[in-house]
């Protein structure tokens, strides 16, 4: 049974911050088409064309027919136990530092047979597990044996948290809490048990509603901070900085305009500094010091999230300016994803469709509630998701752009795409 | 298993067995300890170099070359050269190979060589480059290597048919009282069944004394005619039946059985003797479960039986069924692609009177049995020999 989390023991000074180890992150190409579905939380094999026979590990060729159409679909996670170890001894430095470590080997009701990192209360073999998929500190898709019943406290298992970013007894740094979204938030972290949340607020003149509320919860400490202003995120960097193990960037600066309706660059130039400068001054202040803590025991830095926009992946053109700099923040976020992979700290990148506040008064619905996007983070978080497409909007966006970027376009274009 | 008959081995002699004495890690390369095995082989034999017109070669740490690249490092120029890639199984395959050649007349003196280097470093390299299907599918998964591997199979036999850590524990015992007197065995101590089950766990079920020891070394042997031989002055051992098998019942979970199961009715039907007549057995034993599925597979005692026929037979070299008489890999240590030579070697000195440790006596017959790559969650190649005494000065 897994003891449930506790909270840590106050770091000793003395000791040494441990430094970030990877687990092995050397992969075929063939096989990071399961990464690609583990970034979103689906355990996907690839399944012959033909003869309809699952393949596993992934393959160039269909093992029994020699097809080589072989479409990666979700797989129901559904096996049997068959054996099992746990490991003392380890070649590689990341599992020597973490061992014991449990194995197991399960037939899939697939068909295959698949090692996977064994939870600590899957039973002895015999025994039926289910089978997830997830990313490991290094990135990379695994595979991931569960009970076959949910259990109490199954997040709590040593090795699984290695694969997760639990807000619990966590610090985390939400760079705006002026906005809906950014409070919404910040509420959800607290009721996921976060230990301290700092709330970034720029312009603390300007009281804004709701503020007020976040400083009553006894978890939050409010921060004066502009993302536009280097000095101000080296300032708060240099005092929290080195406590923070999930960083939530939530400024965003959004205007609805396209490029013929309104002269000048005075609101694409806000733009570009909140969304994509202010992306990479918090990754320039904030970055080294959590990769430096990538392992630091149980509250280690484990995640940065990024709150983009599903307009990031294709331009809506009444929302043109703000799309190009979500597009522009996305871009950095893959460098910034690269740069953090070394220390095993996950950078998240969300993206919602449209969200139901001021700047987005005009479009139809469906809107998504700032709840929404605030409980997929957390949900994105202790699943160990990397790419998130909260709501309906999103998730038809993903759809016609990996049926057809060209078609999409055309149909943005002439305002058929929402 | 064969549609047809196949032809046996008339006229071949394996001869010459060779052993470069082993060291647990060693600065020089894999072609380092190639050439020593060549040139002892040469030695031994009393022919120089030109008189090689046959190669096979195996060894995992020859990278970036291959058997084609060591033959302008050793300045040969074979007329029939093979690569043998295929770890474990390598000193079957090599001979089977070989004696094909030898029997065509597309070489007439072979020299069969294995090596392999061990620096600090250089096992943890190769685990983790080892497969596609490794790197993308186990080495993740707490990088346990063969250990991890071979435990879950452990596991799931001592689970399923009974048999326990003391029977186990039994094969490698007496395999470390075989290699007492083995003068190139890299472990020298008596080792008790108490030590044994004490032994500090590796990778659950597996302790420290089921798992084989990475270190350098190299093994040869000689294939050619029987005239060549008897010209030579040359000791050798006759080839009976040989069989190979690759990703054996692939649709098994997990692999309970190997390849030698799907074969050895041919085997011994081509070798016209069983398993009874054999007065000795050279398994590959990187570790006892392997070891006692070859017992079973090759029908020393049926499947599920292998408990019940370990508690039965003492293995050692003075006592009945003698089993890995050098000691096998567990206390020779294992030296790469060699690794796939000793049992086949250690034959060779048991039915040409060459032992360097214990003899058994008057061995007649002897099978050697071999098991390599473990590609993804199952070694992939298996393969067995049955050879004869043959002519002995």
């Amino acid at each position: 049974m897994t003891a449930p989390l506790q909270r840590p023991n106050k770091k000793n000074p003395v000791c040494k911050t441990r430094q970030p180890t990877l687990p092995p992150w050397t992969r075929s190409r063939v096989a990071l088409g399961m990464t690609a579905a583990a970034a979103e939380g689906r355990f996907e094999l690839q399944r012959c064309a033909r003869c309809q026979a699952v393949q596993y590990p992934p393959r160039e060729a269909c093992h029994r027919c020699l097809c080589i159409d072989l479409p990666w679909v979700e797989i129901d996670g559904g096996g049997k136990l068959i054996s099992q170890t746990r490991l003392l001894h380890s070649h590689d430095l990341y599992f020597r530092e973490r061992v014991p470590w449990r194995l197991g080997m399960v037939q899939l009701d697939a068909g295959p047979t698949a090692v996977v990192h064994l939870h600590g209360d899957v039973a002895a073999p015999p025994a039926r597990v289910r089978v997830a998929c997830k990313l490991d500190k290094a990135g990379m898709a695994v595979l991931v044996g569960f009970p076959a019943e949910e259990v109490p406290n199954m997040a709590d298992d040593r090795q699984l948290r290695e694969l997760t970013c639990n807000p619990q007894f966590r610090r985390v740094f939400v760079t705006d809490g002026k906005t809906a979204t950014g409070q919404a938030v910040v509420r959800a972290l607290a009721a996921a048990g976060a230990d301290l949340i700092w709330v970034g607020h720029a312009e603390p003149w300007k009281l804004v509603p709701g503020l007020a509320a976040l400083q009553a919860l006894e978890q939050v400490t409010l921060v004066p901070l502009d993302v536009t202003d280097q000095r101000s995120i080296k300032e708060v960097a240099s005092q929290v900085g080195a406590k923070v193990d999930i960083l939530i960037n939530t400024a965003e600066y959004h205007r609805a305009f396209s490029i013929s309706a309104r002269q000048g660059t005075d609101i694409a130039r806000m733009e570009m500094d909140v969304n994509y400068l202010g992306l990479l001054r918090l990754a320039q202040e904030f970055g080294p010091v959590m990769k430096a803590r990538g392992a630091d025991g149980q509250s280690s830095a484990v995640a940065w999230v990024n709150l983009l926009s599903i307009f990031a992946l294709a331009n809506f053109p009444s929302h043109g300016t703000y799309s190009a700099s979500k597009a522009a923040a996305l871009s950095l976020a893959q460098c910034l994803r690269a740069e953090m992979r070394v220390a095993g700290v996950r950078v998240i990148n969300v993206f919602p469709g449209p969200i139901d506040d001021e700047w987005n008064q005009l479009l139809p619905p469906p809107k998504l509630a700032p709840t929404a996007v605030a409980n997929a983070i957390i949900d994105a978080l202790r699943d160990g998701i990397e790419d998130v497409y909260p709501g309906d909007v999103a998730q038809e966006w993903r759809m016609r752009l990996k049926d057809s970027a060209k078609a999409f376009e055309r149909e943005l274009s002439v305002g058929s795409g929402t | 298993m064969s549609v047809t008959t196949r032809a046996g081995y008339q006229g071949v002699a394996v001869a010459v067995p060779i052993t470069v004495p082993y060291v647990r890690y060693s600065t020089m390369s894999a072609h380092w300890w190639i050439a020593r095995a060549l040139a002892a082989l040469l030695e031994a034999a009393g022919v120089e170099k030109a008189a090689v017109d046959g190669v096979c070669v195996s060894g995992f740490l020859l990278f970036p070359d291959t058997a084609v690249g060591l033959m302008q490092h050793l300045g040969l120029s074979p007329r029939w050269l093979d690569h043998i890639p295929m770890g474990g199984n390598s000193g079957v395959v090599a001979l089977r190979r070989a004696a094909r050649a030898v029997q065509a007349g597309d070489a007439e003196f072979v020299a069969c060589l294995a090596g392999d280097t061990n620096h600090v470093d250089s096992f943890r390299h190769t685990v983790a480059s080892f497969s596609q299907f490794a790197r993308d599918a186990v080495y993740p998964y707490g990088s346990g290597g063969p250990n991890a591997s071979f435990a879950f199979l452990t596991d799931y036999v001592m689970r399923t048919t009974g048999i326990t850590r003391e029977d186990y524990g039994k094969l490698c015992v007496a395999q470390r009282t075989n290699a007492l007197a083995f003068p190139h065995a890299l472990f020298k101590k008596p080792l008790s069944l108490a030590e044994y089950l004490a032994a500090r766990p590796i990778a659950e079920p597996l302790h420290l004394f089921d798992c084989v020891m990475p270190c350098a070394g190299a093994e040869a042997f000689l294939v050619t005619t029987e005239d060549r031989a008897r010209a030579l002055g040359l000791p050798y051992a006759r080839v009976l039946g040989t069989i190979e098998r690759h990703n054996a019942y692939p649709e098994d979970p997990i692999q309970y059985r190997g390849g030698w199961a799907m074969d050895r009715d041919d085997l011994y039907a081509q070798a016209g003797v069983g398993p009874e007549a054999m007065d000795f057995v050279q398994v590959y034993d990187d570790y006892p479960v392997i070891t006692a599925m070859q017992l079973e597979d090759l029908g020393f005692c049926p499947k599920g039986e292998v408990k019940a026929f370990i508690r039965s037979h003492s293995f050692t070299c003075d006592g009945t069924l003698p089993l890995n008489t050098s000691g096998g890999q567990l206390s020779v240590g294992q030296a790469g692609a060699a690794g796939g030579y000793l049992g086949l070697v250690e034959a060779l000195r048991q039915l040409t009177g060459q032992t360097l440790g214990t003899p058994v006596p008057n061995a007649q017959f002897g099978l050697v049995s071999g098991f390599g790559m473990i590609n993804y969650d199952r070694g992939l190649c298996s393969g067995a020999a049955v050879l004869a005494r043959g002519h002995v000065q």
